[in-house]
């Protein structure tokens, strides 16, 4: 993965954000009491590897690297859910509680969730404030951590006629990162904030997005998709490497990453769309 | 701790009244033995194992051993759990011993006076005063030196057995390892051929049980004796709270994952102190398998699995056809994956498309 082409995307980006954290209070119309510390990023681009495994001529491929383009503003919030947010919902009958028997500061992100979890908190907060609340896509989460996103293992490689160095390479690749479990959920902004001003990407807390799991065979010549089978009983989470779980899994250890290191915790963030309302801002930035 | 320290002790001093002498043959003296060479051993860590011969060069010998038990917290997985370990040398299982039949084993035990028990060591391999456990045992602070005789051959638990509820305790708090007693002339096969290994690893799995506050997690206790009586309940139970090889979850993977070539043959020693437990090389076999880990048996071919006894250890021999990572487990896969008992090696080499190929990679289902 090349980090210094995320890198360029991420300084002109940063310049842009528009860190709205109060302001959205008067423009969402909010019908709960605890308001949400929301970052709005402008549009923009990113070069990064897609999600998934790719197979060409029979063999595996390392992930296509493509240039995306987010051509709206996106609005995500500043922190992970936290487990006072999501005990919300609980209470309301909204959400199953999570499958977290620590002690966890109740400023800390939400842990032990499932993807069917952060289904049914976006689902519910949607309702709670109004607002169309649902969790980013890979390419989104990948967009807002910037320079926090880490995506593939770097130095895999694909021998045609030995699927062994794959497989060895990408378990020494998961090794050389020299991940040490980090299991204790911490409070909000305990990682820091990233070039975007969103806090604690790429912590002890992977996030589910809503990118489904899919194998996809590349065109022989390179042009294009031969064909492509999703599976979206999985999904795809973002961290310190990225992780595919199935939909019921809300403990990070049960798996996902190769066969080495597991994700610390599983929590998530969401996104609002509110194309009106972003428009107003920028209108009012005089941005537009 | 007084109290508990004093209860501990009593129990020591009344094995130690129980244990008698040995006789030795009335055919090798005292100074027979004194005349033979000595070779002084330094025992390395697990999975590692110390130089030696696996044809033996010279007549028998008196091996030298010294082993430091150290009594110690140790983390024993990824969320930080923590178990007052007890230690033969520092590590959990302690150290494979390897020397040949007919040589005499003299270890010397050292217990500092930094620890808070008696301990003592048990040799499933020696003969008499309750394998060594009688003539051993020792309270902080003192040292022994034992000197058994290898009569038989194979690879053999030792364990820490200083009497009573102390036994079993000691054991899964990690007082356990095992000594291999090569024949003189080395491994055979089933055909009586000789056989080598080009690589050996030692492979100590462990039953853990950890208490749990009333919340689920699990405790940690300011000492051994502390954590005794919560302990004792969660062993009466009989289900560990983890299964691991080497002292805790993930010993053997990652950065400590075990490695080997496409072409050479490993002997992977594996034993269990107190509980039965089922390896398996995923993607590999057993080529040669001592079960019941006694060389005197023929080994068993091609095993998929083996048995291992708890209180046994038994050793597979294996040359890697195939490159890539294999996990070597205990197939109670509940066991190996939610509860640890999982080791990985990572095999460079060249693939054979002759023992397995990918005919077509993995596409839509066809329509027609």
């Amino acid at each position: 993965m090349s980090l210094s082409i995320l890198k360029l995307v991420s300084v002109a980006m940063a310049a842009a954000t528009v860190p709205v954290g109060l302001s959205i209070q008067a423009a969402g119309g909010h019908r709960q009491s605890r308001p949400v510390a929301m970052t709005t990023l402008l549009p923009g681009s990113i070069t990064y590897p897609m999600p998934g495994e790719f197979l060409k001529g029979g063999h595996p491929q390392g992930n296509p690297r493509l240039e995306r383009q987010l051509d709206r503003p996106l609005e995500i919030m500043t922190y992970q859910v936290s487990v006072g947010d999501y005990a919300a919902c609980v209470a309301a009958g909204g959400c199953q509680p999570p499958q977290e028997t620590r002690a966890v500061p109740s400023d800390a992100p939400v842990t032990g969730v499932s993807y069917l979890d952060a289904e049914a908190y976006a689902r519910w907060y949607s309702e709670a404030t109004g607002g169309h609340w649902r969790l980013p896509s890979d390419e989104e989460w990948a967009f807002a951590a910037a320079e926090r996103f880490a995506g593939e293992f770097e130095g895999v490689e694909d021998d045609a006629n030995n699927p062994a160095r794959r497989w060895l390479t990408s378990y020494k690749a998961e090794v050389e990162l020299k991940i040490k479990p980090d299991p204790r959920p911490r409070s909000r902004g305990s990682f820091g904030v990233n070039s975007r001003g969103l806090a604690d990407f790429s912590g002890n807390v992977w996030e589910w997005t809503s990118t489904c799991y899919v194998r996809t065979t590349l065109a022989a010549d390179g042009t294009g998709v031969a064909s492509s089978v999703d599976n979206c009983g999985v999904h795809v989470l973002e961290g310190r490497h990225r992780a595919y779980m199935s939909n019921f899994v809300s403990d990070g250890k049960s798996g996902g990453c190769a066969v080495g290191t597991p994700p610390d915790n599983l929590g998530f963030r969401l996104i609002r769309d509110h194309a009106g309302w972003a428009n107003r801002i920028f209108g009012w930035l005089g941005i537009v | 701790m007084f109290t508990r320290r004093e209860a501990l002790f009593g129990a020591a001093i009344g094995a130690a009244a129980v244990a008698a002498m040995p006789a030795f043959s009335a055919t090798i003296t005292q100074a027979d033995i004194k005349a033979l060479p000595r070779e002084k051993i330094k025992l390395v860590a697990p999975p590692f194992v110390h130089p030696h011969d696996q044809v033996a060069k010279t007549g028998p010998k008196v091996v030298e051993f010294t082993m430091t038990i150290e009594e110690k917290p140790v983390v024993i997985d990824a969320d930080g759990t923590k178990l007052n370990a007890m230690t033969y040398n520092g590590t959990i299982p302690g150290p494979l011993m390897v020397v040949h039949q007919d040589d005499y084993v003299e270890l010397t035990l050292i217990n500092p006076d930094t620890n808070s028990l008696a301990h003592n060591i048990d040799f499933h391999a020696a003969t008499g005063a309750l394998g060594g456990g009688g003539l051993t045992l020792i309270n902080p602070g003192e040292q022994v030196t034992l000197r058994f005789k290898a009569t038989r051959t194979g690879t053999f638990v030792y364990h820490c057995a200083p009497g009573g509820p102390m036994i079993p305790w000691h054991v899964v708090s990690g007082m356990n390892g095992a000594i291999m007693v090569l024949p003189r002339d080395g491994l055979r096969n089933d055909q009586g051929k000789p056989v080598k290994y080009d690589r050996i690893f030692y492979i100590g799995e462990s039953d853990f049980y950890i208490p749990r506050d009333e919340k689920g997690n699990f405790k940690s206790y300011e000492s051994a004796g502390d954590g005794y009586d919560d302990i004792v309940k969660v062993m009466r139970g009989l289900i560990p709270t983890h299964v691991v090889f080497n002292g805790k979850v993930g010993s053997l993977t990652g950065d400590n994952a075990m490695k080997a070539k496409v072409g050479e043959t490993v002997l992977i020693v594996h034993s269990q102190a107190n509980r039965d437990t089922r390896p398996h090389l995923i993607g590999g076999h057993g080529d040669y398998v001592w079960e019941q880990g006694k060389f005197a048996n023929p080994p068993a071919k091609d095993l998929e699995t083996w048995f291992i006894r708890g209180g046994s250890a038994g050793s597979a021999l294996y040359t890697f056809l195939q490159p890539g990572i294999y996990a070597y487990v205990n197939h109670n896969l509940i066991e190996a994956v939610e509860l640890g008992a999982t080791a990985h090696f990572m095999v460079e080499g060249t693939w054979n498309d002759d023992l397995m190929t990918q005919v077509e990679a993995p596409k839509p289902i066809a329509v027609n």
